[in-house]
C-alpha cells in the first residue's frame, strides 16, 4: 500500500481550465472524500488520475514513483452509472476476468475462476454466477460487480467516482455499507467521489472540497464538516437538505 | 440484447413482419437469380437472331429482342449476377476502408493524426456518393472494374462516418474507460468491446448500402461508364434499351424493373432489421398474471381534513389509475390513488424509480400522452372536474390556476425561443393581454422568482441561463397566471445542493406569501421533509403510507416507510453503525405480485401479506397506511455482519 | 398570487455561487461572441475544404495512370502532336510549378482549353452551368414542397401511441419510393408520359413544360427521404419536455404544434437533411442524361467518355463547390434557427 500524491496538478481543455493547481494527498489505508458542485472538477481529477485525461501540467505519484501509463494498473476506478460500466455483452465473470493482472494464480483458466468467485464472494454476490449477464442485475448488483473489477486489478488505491448517485436510495445503502467493509477488512485507499456530503461523511476520515477545479478546503472529516473554515463549505453545508424540517 | 436467445428472437421477429417476410422472400427470389440466371439461361441470352431484332414483346420473347435479336428476358435474368456480384465487390471495399478509417482515431487515441482521418472523413462525407464515384471514374478509367473500385472508394467515407460515430458513442460508455483503467490494450478493447456492438448496425447499413451500390452501378453503367460491351449488367442493358425506347420500350422496363426489385429487396430487407432490432428493444416487459384485484379504498376523504371546509379543497383524487397498453397487454403503473390537498397545504410524494409518482403528477394535471388511459372516481382541480372533455373554459383554468415545475429544466424550455416570450405566451393565451403587456410581466414575474436583470434575461435564449436559472424562470412560467396549486416534479434532482436549497427556498417562500397549495414530487425523502406538511409514500404504483411529514423518522407505520428513511445517510447518521438497507429491488408494473408489493422485501411478511393486497387504512395518529402489520417489529432489517441477506 | 413586484420570500442576496455562466459573460468582446466565432471557424473549415476540393481536381488528372494526352488523343496520334500538347498544358514542368500554376490560372478564372472542341473551359460551363442550377433549384423546392407538409401530417397522426398501421405505411412507401433511383423514374416517366401518352416533351429545355419530368424525376426520391426524416423528427420532438411545458401551458393544440414542435422538428430535420441537398445536385448528373438537358451533368459523361480531362476536372470542381455552398448555407440556415448550434461546436 503506498501514498497516492497529487502535486500542482492542472487539466486544461482549451481555455477552460477544469483542475487548478491541485495538490492533495491520499494516504495509504484511508478513505478521502472529495466534495464539489457539478463542474467543479472532481470527476476530471478522477479520470486524470487513471490516465483517461492527460494532465496539463503538475504530478500525480504513488508511493513517490510517477504512474504508468501502460501494463498493469496500480489505481482503479469505479464509475457512476452501473448501467453503462458493464459490457452488456459479457459475461460478469469475464468483465472481472480482464482487470486481472496476468500472474501465476491468474495463469489458467482454473486460477482465474477461483479468482473471480472469490472476488464475487468478497462483494457478497457469492450466490450470483460469473456466467450472468449485467442485464440481469440489479443497479446495486452491477456496482458492486464494478468493485469487484476494481478489486480484480489489485490496486493500491480505488477511485470511486459518484457510486451511488446513480442508484435508488433502497439500494446506495448496502453500496456505502459494502465500501466501508472492504475498506475495513482489506485496509483499501479509496478516493471517493461525491456530491452528496451526508454520504461521504458516510465513509470518509478525510475530506476535500473543490471548487471551481480548486481545493478550497482540506482536512478529517469532523473538522471539515464540523468546523468548515472555507466560506464555500459553510455554504455547502447549509445547503444539505434535512437541515431544517418542518 | 445481451443474451444470444434474444438476439435469435429478435432475428426470427424480423422474419414473421409483413414487411421482413416480403423483403426475405425477396431478397432470397434475387440471389437465387444471381445464382442460377448464369447457368440457366446463358444460352438462349447469347443466342443471336438476325431475323428478328428489335423486335417488340411476343410469345416467344416476353420483352423482345435486342439489335442483335437476343432474348431481353434471358439478358436480364443472366445480368442479375454479374450486378449482384459488382455491387458485392463494391460495397465490400466500402465496408473495409470506412471500417479502418473510422475505427482508425480510437485506435490513434486522441491524438493529431486522429483528429487529421476524422476531419478528411468529415470532409469527404459532405460530397455525395455519385460525385466521389465520377471522380474516381475519371481516375481508374471507364470499365467495370474502375467502376467498382470508384463506387467502392465514394461509399467509404459513410461506412467510415458511421463506424466513427458508433465507435466515438462506445468509446464514451464507461466500461470502455473501464477496460482502459484495467490497462487493456486500445486494439484489444476494440476487438472485445467496440467491434460487437458494431454488429448489427453494420450488418443493417451494410444489407442497405448493398442495394444503394447495385443502384449506382446501375447509374454508372446508364451512364456508359460501368460495365462495357461485351459483358453486360442491369445498368447496360438499361443503357442499350433506352437508345430504341421508341422502337421496344420493354428493352428499357425490363431491366429497370429488375434492378427496381433488386434494389427494393435489399433495402427493404435492411431496413426491416433495422426496425425489428429496434423495436424488440423497446417493447415493455410481459404482465405475468391478470390485474390485481385492488384493495377497496377507504370510501371517505377524510384524511386530515378535519374541520376543514371542503371549498379549502384544491385538489381532489380518488381511485387513480394510470394504464398502458403494453404488447403483451395492459401495463397497470398506478393502481388506485386517492388523496386530496388543501389551500395552503404542501404534500410530498416520496417513492423510488418505477412507483408511480410521476405519471400520478403528471395524471392529475392532465398533460399525460394519449397512449395513457387515466381513469379515476373523481378528479377535481378547485372543483372542476378534470375528467370531463377539454373546453376552452377547463384549458383556461388549468393554464392559469395550476403551475407545473419539471425534473429537467435544461430540456424543458423550447431551446429556439427566447424566454420572455415563452412566459408571455401563457398572459397572451389565456388572460387576454397584449405582447408588450405579456412581456411586463413576464418582466415583473421573473423579478418576482428573483432573476437578476430580468428585463435584458428576457431576451435571452434558455441556453444562456444557468441550471438553477432556469429553474426559477420555469417556477416564474407558472406565476404569469394566479395558480392555486403548484405542482412541481422533482424539481431540484438536476440541480446542485446549493441551487437546490435556493430552489426549495422559493417554492416555500412563494407558498406561504400566497397560500398556495404544493404538490413536491421526489425521490428524495430528506428534501421533501423540509419543504412539505404531510408526505404521500408511493410504492409500485400505490400509496402505502400518508402522515405528516414530523413523523417520518419516528412514527412512520410501514416497514417500507421506515426503510426508506434509515436507508439515506444524513448529516446526523451515526457513522460507526452500518446503513440500513432493503434487499431485493423496486417492482416494476409488469411484474406486481398478487399480495402485498412490497412483501418479498420486507422482514414482516407473512402468508397474508403474500397473497392479499393490504388496504389503505386511517392509522391513529391521523394518517393512512397500507400494511397488515404497520408498526411491527423489527422495525428495519440491519444488514450488519449478515450483509449477505441482501442477496436473497 | 398579486402582481406585485417585490421579490418573494429571502430578500438575501444570492450566494456568490447562484450568479450563472451568463452574468459575467454579460458583455463579452466582438471577437468572441459567439456569432463572430462561428463565422470565423464557417469561414476557416469553407476554406479548408475548398483547397482540398481545388487539390483534388488538380490531384486527379495525375493519378491517371498513363498519360492522360496520349490516352486522350487515342494511340494513333502522332508523337510530336502528344509532345505539343502536353507541353501546352504544361505536364511537362515539375509536379509543383504546374500546383502553383493551376491555383494561378484559377484565381483568374481561367480553367484551361477543353481537347476536344479547343474552346475555354470557362465558357462552357458558364454557358451550361445555369441550366443546371435552375434544374437543382426547382428541383430542391418541389421535394421541400412535397416534404414537409407530407412529413408534419404524418409525424401529428403517428405521435407516440397512434397509427402504428400508418406508421407501417407511410415508412415502408417511403422506403419504397426512394429507392427507386432518379435515372431510372425518368425512364420510367418518359415512357409513360412521352412515349406512350405523349403529353409532355422529353428532351431538352425549350419550353416550361419540358421542366416537367426531368424536376419531378430529382425531385421524388430526396421528397421521400426528406418526409420520413420530418416525421421521425417531429414524432421525437412531440415527446420532447419543452414541447410538455407547452401543453402545461395549456396553449391550443395546433399552438403546440406549429409554435413549438414544428420549428424545432425542421430544424433537425434541415441538420440530417442538408447531405441529402448536397446529394441532389449529384443527381442531376442522372437527371440530365436521362432528358438530354443542356447541363453540367450531360457534358461531364461526354467529356469523361472522350477523355477531355480539362473540362472534367472543371467541371468536378463546379460540382463540389456547388455542394460546399449547399452545405455552408445549410449551416448557417440551422444557426438563425437554432442559437445553441453555433455554441455546440465549440
Amino acid at each position: 500500500m503506498s501514498e497516492l500524491r497529487f502535486e500542482d496538478v492542472s487539466v486544461r481543455y482549451g481555455r477552460h481550465t477544469a483542475v487548478d493547481a491541485v495538490s492533495l494527498t491520499v494516504p495509504p489505508g484511508t478513505v478521502v472524500g472529495l466534495v464539489g458542485e457539478s463542474g467543479s472538477g472532481k470527476s476530471t481529477l478522477a479520470r486524470a488520475t487513471v490516465g483517461l485525461v492527460e494532465p496539463t501540467s503538475g504530478t500525480i505519484t504513488l508511493g513517490g514513483a510517477p504512474l504508468p501509463r501502460r501494463g498493469r494498473r496500480p489505481l482503479q476506478m469505479v464509475f457512476q452509472d452501473p448501467y453503462s460500466s458493464l459490457d452488456p455483452r459479457m459475461s460478469i465473470g469475464s468483465s472481472i476476468a480482464e482487470a486481472m493482472p496476468r500472474d501465476e494464480t491468474t495463469a489458467t483458466r482454473q486460477g482465474r475462476r477461483e479468482e473471480v468467485r472469490r472476488l464475487l464472494e468478497l462483494v457478497h454476490l457469492g450466490s450470483t454466477s460469473p456466467d450472468a449477464r449485467p442485464g440481469k442485475l440489479s443497479g446495486g448488483q452491477r456496482q458492486r460487480v464494478a468493485l469487484a473489477r476494481a478489486l480484480a486489478g489489485r490496486p493500491d488505491v480505488i477511485i470511486a467516482d459518484e457510486i451511488t448517485s446513480a442508484l435508488d436510495v433502497s439500494i446506495q445503502g448496502a453500496v456505502l455499507n459494502l465500501v466501508r467493509e472492504l475498506q475495513q477488512e482489506l485496509g483499501l485507499s479509496m478516493l471517493f467521489i461525491s456530491h452528496n456530503l451526508a454520504v461521504v461523511r458516510y465513509v470518509a476520515s478525510r475530506v476535500a472540497v473543490m471548487r471551481a477545479g480548486r481545493i478550497v478546503e482540506e482536512g478529517t472529516t469532523a473538522t471539515v464538516l464540523g468546523q468548515p473554515e472555507h466560506p464555500y463549505t459553510r455554504e455547502l453545508l447549509d445547503a444539505v437538505p434535512g437541515r431544517n424540517p418542518r | 440484447m445481451s443474451a444470444p436467445t434474444s438476439r435469435a428472437r429478435a432475428w426470427r421477429g424480423v422474419l414473421t413482419t409483413p414487411l421482413g417476410a416480403t423483403a426475405a422472400v425477396l431478397l432470397a427470389l434475387v440471389l437465387a437469380v444471381a445464382v442460377l440466371g448464369p447457368v440457366l439461361w446463358t444460352q438462349s441470352a447469347d443466342a443471336v437472331d438476325t431475323g428478328n431484332i428489335l423486335g417488340a414483346p411476343s410469345g416467344e420473347h416476353w420483352a423482345g429482342t435486342d439489335n442483335l435479336g437476343r432474348d431481353i428476358v434471358a439478358r436480364v435474368l443472366v445480368a442479375g449476377r454479374l450486378s449482384i456480384l459488382l455491387a458485392f465487390a463494391a460495397i465490400g471495399i466500402a465496408i473495409g476502408v470506412g471500417l479502418l478509417l473510422g475505427s482508425a482515431p480510437f485506435l490513434l487515441g486522441n491524438g493529431r493524426a486522429a483528429r487529421l482521418v476524422s476531419a478528411g472523413v468529415n470532409v469527404a462525407v459532405a460530397f455525395p456518393g455519385l460525385l466521389l464515384a465520377l471522380f474516381f471514374a475519371v481516375v481508374f478509367g471507364v470499365g467495370a472494374t474502375g467502376a467498382v473500385l470508384a463506387i467502392g472508394l465514394a461509399g467509404a467515407p459513410t461506412f467510415a462516418r458511421l463506424t466513427q460515430t458508433l465507435v466515438a458513442g462506445l468509446a464514451g460508455r464507461e466500461y470502455v474507460a473501464a477496460a482502459r483503467v484495467a490497462g487493456v490494450g486500445r486494439l484489444r478493447i476494440l476487438v472485445r468491446h467496440v467491434l460487437p456492438n458494431l454488429r448489427e448496425p453494420l450488418v443493417v447499413n451494410a444489407t442497405i448500402g448493398a442495394g444503394s451500390s447495385l443502384l449506382a452501378f446501375a447509374g454508372l453503367s446508364f451512364l456508359g461508364l460501368g460495365v462495357q460491351s461485351p459483358s453486360y449488367d442491369w445498368g447496360r442493358l438499361l443503357y442499350d434499351g433506352v437508345g430504341s425506347l421508341y422502337v421496344n420500350p420493354a428493352a428499357a422496363l425490363a431491366p429497370g424493373l429488375a434492378v427496381l426489385v433488386a434494389g427494393l429487396a435489399f433495402n427493404l430487407f435492411g431496413e426491416a432489421v433495422a426496425k425489428g432490432l429496434g423495436v424488440t428493444e423497446l417493447t415493455g416487459p410481459r404482465v405475468r398474471r391478470p390485474a390485481t384485484k385492488a384493495a377497496p379504498e377507504p370510501d371517505e376523504q377524510r384524511d386530515h381534513s378535519e374541520g376543514r371546509p371542503s371549498a379549502d379543497v384544491v385538489l381532489e383524487v380518488r381511485d387513480l389509475k394510470v394504464s398502458f397498453a403494453g404488447r403483451d397487454g395492459q401495463l397497470r403503473p398506478v393502481r388506485g390513488v386517492s388523496f386530496s390537498v388543501h389551500r395552503g397545504e404542501a404534500l410530498g410524494v416520496v417513492g423510488e424509480s418505477g412507483s408511480g409518482k410521476s405519471l400520478t403528477a403528471l395524471a392529475v394535471t392532465r398533460l399525460l400522452g394519449d397512449d395513457a388511459t387515466v381513469e379515476a372516481e373523481r378528479l377535481r382541480l378547485l372543483g372542476q372536474d378534470l375528467l370531463a372533455e377539454a373546453t376552452p373554459a377547463q384549458r383556461r383554468l388549468l393554464g392559469t390556476s395550476l403551475a407545473m415545475v419539471f425534473q429537467d429544466p435544461m430540456s424543458s424550455f423550447n431551446p429556439t425561443r427566447r424566454i420572455g416570450r415563452q412566459l408571455a405566451e401563457v398572459g397572451t393565451e389565456h388572460q387576454g393581454m397584449t405582447r408588450a403587456e405579456a412581456m411586463a410581466r413576464a418582466v415583473d414575474r421573473l423579478d418576482a422568482v428573483r432573476v437578476s436583470d430580468a428585463a435584458d434575461r428576457v431576451r435571452q435564449y434558455p441556453h444562456e441561463f444557468s441550471g438553477g436559472m432556469r429553474q426559477r424562470a420555469m417556477i416564474g412560467m407558472g406565476l404569469m397566471g394566479s395558480p392555486s396549486l403548484i405542482v412541481a416534479d422533482e424539481p431540484t434532482t438536476a440541480l446542485d445542493v446549493t441551487v437546490q436549497q435556493q430552489v426549495l427556498d422559493l417554492l416555500s417562500a412563494i407558498r406561504d406569501a400566497d397560500d398556495l397549495a404544493l404538490v413536491l414530487i421526489s425521490h428524495d425523502v430528506t428534501v421533501v421533509g423540509e419543504v412539505c406538511d404531510r408526505v404521500l409514500v408511493m410504492y409500485a404504483g400505490r400509496i402505502v403510507e400518508d402522515l405528516a411529514t414530523a413523523d417520518l423518522a419516528t412514527a412512520a407505520q410501514h416497514p417500507y416507510t421506515r426503510a426508506l428513511v434509515a436507508a439515506v445517510p444524513d448529516m446526523a447518521t451515526d457513522v460507526s453503525e452500518p446503513l440500513a438497507t432493503i434487499p431485493g429491488r423496486p417492482v416494476g408494473p409488469a411484474d406486481t405480485p398478487a399480495g402485498c408489493a412490497y412483501a418479498d422485501r420486507c422482514p414482516l411478511a407473512d402468508v397474508r401479506c403474500r397473497s392479499e393486497e393490504p388496504p389503505l387504512e386511517r392509522t391513529a395518529a391521523g394518517g393512512r397506511v397500507a400494511c397488515w402489520h404497520p408498526g411491527g417489529e423489527p422495525d428495519v432489517v440491519l444488514a450488519g455482519p449478515d450483509l449477505r441477506r441482501v442477496e436473497r | 398570487m398579486s402582481a406585485t413586484t417585490t421579490p418573494i420570500g429571502h430578500a438575501a442576496p444570492a450566494g456568490p455561487t447562484s450568479a450563472g455562466p451568463g452574468a459575467d459573460a454579460a458583455h463579452p468582446r466582438v471577437w468572441e461572441r459567439p456569432w463572430a466565432r462561428f463565422a470565423v471557424r464557417r469561414l476557416g473549415r469553407l476554406l479548408v475544404s475548398l483547397w482540398v476540393l481545388v487539390t483534388a481536381s488538380f490531384a486527379m488528372i495525375h493519378l491517371i495512370p498513363g498519360d492522360p494526352v496520349r490516352g486522350a488523343l487515342g494511340p494513333t496520334a502522332p508523337a510530336d502532336l502528344v509532345a505539343a500538347r502536353r507541353a501546352s498544358l504544361g505536364l511537362d514542368d515539375p509536379i509543383l510549378v504546374q500546383y502553383a500554376h493551376y491555383l494561378r490560372s484559377l484565381s483568374t478564372g481561367d480553367l484551361g482549353t477543353s481537347l476536344g472542341s479547343q474552346l475555354p473551359v470557362a465558357d462552357i460551363v458558364g454557358q451550361r452551368l445555369p441550366a443546371t442550377l435552375l434544374l437543382g433549384l426547382l428541383g430542391f423546392l418541389l421535394a421541400v414542397a412535397i416534404a414537409v407538409p407530407l412529413g408534419t401530417l404524418a409525424g401529428v397522426l403517428t405521435r407516440r401511441g397512434h397509427g402504428r398501421r400508418t406508421e407501417l405505411g407511410f415508412t415502408t412507401s417511403s422506403i419504397v419510393i426512394a429507392t427507386v433511383p432518379d435515372f431510372l423514374l425518368g425512364v420510367g416517366l418518359v415512357y409513360v408520359f412521352g412515349v406512350h401518352l405523349g403529353w409532355l416533351p422529353v428532351a431538352g429545355n425549350e419550353s416550361a413544360s419540358a421542366y416537367v419530368l426531368p424536376v419531378v424525376s430529382l425531385a421524388v426520391g430526396p421528397a421521400a427521404i426528406l418526409a420520413r426524416i420530418v416525421r421521425v423528427e417531429l414524432v421525437e420532438v412531440l415527446d420532447a419536455d419543452y414541447v410538455r411545458t407547452a401543453r402545461a401551458k395549456r396553449l391550443a393544440p395546433w399552438k403546440v404544434y406549429l409554435g413549438h414542435a414544428l420549428p424545432n422538428a425542421l430544424t433537425s430535420a434541415l441538420t440530417i437533411g442538408g447531405l441529402l441537398l448536397g446529394s441532389m445536385v449529384a443527381g442531376t448528373v442522372l437527371v440530365e442524361n436521362v432528358f438530354a438537358w443542356p447541363g453540367l451533368g450531360s457534358t461531364i459523361v461526354s467529356s469523361i467518355l472522350a477523355k477531355d480531362y480539362p473540362l472534367v476536372q472543371a467541371i468536378v470542381l463546379v460540382y463540389g463547390i456547388g455542394v460546399l455552398v449547399v452545405n455552408n448555407v445549410v449551416d448557417v440556415v440551422l444557426a438563425l434557427l437554432d442559437p445553441r448550434s453555433m455554441i455546440r461546436e465549440d
